[in-house]
C-alpha cells in the first residue's frame, strides 16, 4: 500500500545517504532515510580512516561536535619480511590542528551522528528497515518495497555499500566481480589511551595511521591496516577478493598470525580484542563504477564504487560524502526543474567531477591494475627489508659500498632491473 | 596477545538471529558439483564447511560482507543473498 510519497528516498544511512539526506533536508525537502541497521552504523565498517576535507566543506569544523577518535599526525608504511621490518615513518603535527587533516573514525559511532544530523534537519529516518525492492513504473524508479510497506518518491538515492542491492535491482549495476573488490578484516583491540599515545609517539590525543605491504598478506595483493583510536586500535588485513577466490587462505587466521608476528605483537601487547568484522571494498576504481544515474534513481559512495586505493593512501569515506553532496545538489536542481529523469539527473555526473569525486578517480585511474603486479607484495618488501637490514648491519665482513649491496639485494632476490626500473616507473607515474 | 578461534571471535560481536528467515540460501545440488568451493576458505566468518562431503552453511554468524557472494563461480545461480530482514544480523558495537 502506497502512503505518502517523499521528494527522495535515501537508502543506507552512511556517509554517503546521511550526507545527501542532511543537505536535501536543509533545502526543505522531505527526505527519507533508510537503514537496515537498528541504528545508523551498526552494520558499517571501515578500516578506520576518514580524510577530513569533504565533510568540512558540509559541516564547518564538524570534529567540534562528531565523535572522530583521533587526528591522524603519523603515517608509517612497513614493509615486512618474516623478522625484518622497514618502516618509513612521517610526523607532521601540522595535521593535528584545525582544519585536521584526517581521523581515525570508529563507524557505529561516527555514522549515528552523521545520520542524527541529517535527522535534525529534517529528514524522516526510519531504521531496522530492509529494502526489498526498487519500484518501478514504465522504467522509472518511483519507489522502494520494504516487507509490505511500498514508499514512494520522486527520486531515490542507493547508499547501500558495496553490496548495493538498490543499484542492483534498479539495474544500473551488477554484482561485483572478485577482482574488483577485497574483503577487508578488521578487530578492534582495545587498549588505554596514554598506552596508545607512548607506543605510537604520538601527543595525548593525536593518533598514527600504519599501513603493512609484504607477508603479512602472504604474498596476495593486499596489505594490513592499523588505525589508533581514543582507546582502541583498529587492526586489520585487506586482500584482493579474487586472490582469497584462488589462494585457499582464511583471512581470519591470517591475522591472528599477523597480531604474533614481532612487528607487531608489541604495539599490541596487552590489548583486548573487542570486536571482528569483515567488509568488501570496492577497489577498482573507475573500471567498476555502474551507471551512475538513471530513471529516478541515483548511486552514491561505495555502491558506486567510489574508492581509491593508492597503497598508500586509501580513501572512501571522503568520496561517500562528496558524492553524496553532489547526489544532494543533482536532486535539488532536478526538483527545480521537476525532472527526474534519466537526462533531468544527469548533472550528477559533472557535480561529481566539480567534487574531487571522479577527477581523483580519473587521475588514478591506472592505479587499480598496476597494484596487481605481485612484485608489489613478495619481491620489493623482501628487497627494502633485505637492503635496509644489510645496511645497517656490522659484524666483520669486508666492506661492501652501497651500490653493490644494491645490486646483490636485487640479485639475491631474483629481480631484473629491467623490472625493477619498468615497475619503479609505472609506479612513479600512476600513484 | 593470545590466538583466537573464529569461533571466539565471532563471539565478540553481537548477533540478532532471525530464527524464521535465512538471509542466505544455498542451492546445494549447485554446490555438489563445484569442486574448488572457495567459500569454504574465503568467508571471514568461517561459516562455510564440507561436512560428509555436502556443503554446510550457517547464517547466524554472518557478518553480512557479501564475500560468498563474489568468490562463488556459481553465484547468481548457488547463492541467494540478501541481507537479513531489517534489525537483525550483526549489529556492529564499534565498527
Amino acid at each position: 500500500m502506497a502512503e505518502e510519497k517523499f521528494d527522495a528516498i535515501i537508502v543506507g544511512a552512511g556517509p554517503a545517504g546521511s550526507t545527501a539526506a542532511y543537505l536535501l533536508a536543509q533545502e526543505g525537502l522531505d527526505v527519507l532515510l533508510i537503514e537496515k541497521g537498528t541504528t545508523p552504523g551498526s552494520k558499517n565498517v571501515s578500516g578506520g580512516r576518514m580524510y577530513a576535507h569533504a565533510l568540512n566543506r558540509i559541516i564547518p569544523n564538524f570534529w567540534d561536535e562528531a565523535p572522530v577518535e583521533r587526528p591522524v599526525t603519523r603515517e608509517i608504511i612497513t614493509f615486512l619480511n618474516g623478522e625484518q621490518s622497514v618502516s618509513l615513518d612521517c610526523h607532521d603535527v601540522n595535521w593535528g590542528k584545525p582544519p585536521y587533516h584526517s581521523f581515525t573514525v570508529l563507524r557505529t559511532e561516527f555514522d549515528a551522528w552523521l545520520a542524527s544530523k541529517a535527522e535534525d534537519a529534517g529528514a524522516v529516518l526510519a531504521c531496522a528497515i530492509r529494502v526489498d525492492e526498487v519500484l518501478k513504473e514504465n522504467g522509472k524508479v518511483t519507489g522502494i518495497r520494504a516487507g509490505e510497506d511500498e514508499m514512494l518518491a520522486d527520486v531515490v538515492i542507493a547508499a547501500d555499500g558495496a553490496n548495493s542491492i538498490t543499484a542492483q535491482q534498479a539495474g544500473l549495476s551488477k554484482v561485483f566481480t572478485a577482482h574488483q573488490v577485497a574483503t577487508g578484516v578488521k578487530q578492534v583491540i582495545e587498549l588505554p589511551p596514554e598506552t596508545i599515545s607512548q607506543r605510537f609517539q604520538v601527543d595525548g590525543n593525536h593518533g598514527a595511521a600504519q599501513l603493512f605491504v609484504g607477508d603479512c598478506t602472504k604474498g596476495m595483493q593486499g596489505g594490513g591496516f592499523l588505525y589508533t583510536n581514543k582507546s582502541s586500535l583498529s587492526l586489520g588485513l585487506v586482500v584482493s577478493t579474487a586472490e582469497l577466490q584462488r589462494c585457499q587462505i582464511k583471512m581470519s587466521e591470517i591475522l591472528e598470525e599477523f597480531k604474533e608476528s614481532p612487528h607487531l605483537a608489541p604495539l599490541i601487547e596487552g590489548g583486548q580484542a573487542a570486536e571482528y568484522s569483515a567488509h568488501l571494498i570496492p577497489e577498482a576504481g573507475l573500471g567498476m563504477i555502474p551507471q551512475l544515474y538513471g530513471d529516478g534513481i541515483l548511486v552514491a559512495g561505495d555502491a558506486a564504487g567510489l574508492v581509491l586505493n593508492l597503497g598508500y593512501i586509501v580513501r572512501g569515506m571522503d568520496f561517500a560524502v562528496a558524492s553524496g553532496e553532489a547526489a544532494a545538489k543533482t536532486v535539488i536542481v532536478a526538483k527545480a526543474r521537476s525532472d527526474f529523469s534519466r537526462q533531468g539527473l544527469a548533472a550528477y555526473q559533472g557535480f561529481l567531477k566539480e567534487s574531487f569525486v571522479l577527477r581523483d578517480l580519473e587521475a588514478y585511474r591506472n592505479a587499480p591494475r598496476f597494484q596487481e603486479n605481485h612484485r608489489l607484495f613478495n619481491e620489493y618488501p623482501r628487497l627494502a627489508t633485505g637492503l635496509v637490514s644489510k645496511l645497517f648491519t656490522v659484524d666483520g665482513t669486508p666492506p661492501v659500498h652501497l651500490l653493490a649491496k644494491v645490486l646483490g639485494q636485487i640479485k639475491e632476490n631474483r629481480i631484473s632491473l629491467w623490472q625493477l626500473a619498468v615497475d619503479s616507473w609505472k609506479g612513479a607515474k600512476n600513484l | 596477545m593470545k590466538r583466537l578461534s573464529i569461533e571466539q571471535l565471532l563471539g565478540l560481536d553481537k548477533f540478532a538471529v532471525d530464527d524464521d528467515e535465512a538471509h542466505i540460501v544455498l542451492d546445494k545440488t549447485i554446490c555438489a558439483s563445484c569442486q574448488p568451493k572457495p567459500c569454504t576458505y574465503a568467508c571471514p566468518a568461517g561459516l562455510y564447511t564440507v561436512k560428509d562431503g555436502e556443503i554446510c552453511f550457517d547464517y547466524a554468524g554472518c557478518l553480512e560482507c557479501g564475500t560468498c557472494r563474489v568468490v562463488c563461480p556459481q553465484a547468481s545461480a548457488a547463492i541467494s543473498w540478501k541481507y537479513p530482514r531489517g534489525g537483525f544480523g550483526v549489529s556492529f558495537r564499534y565498527g
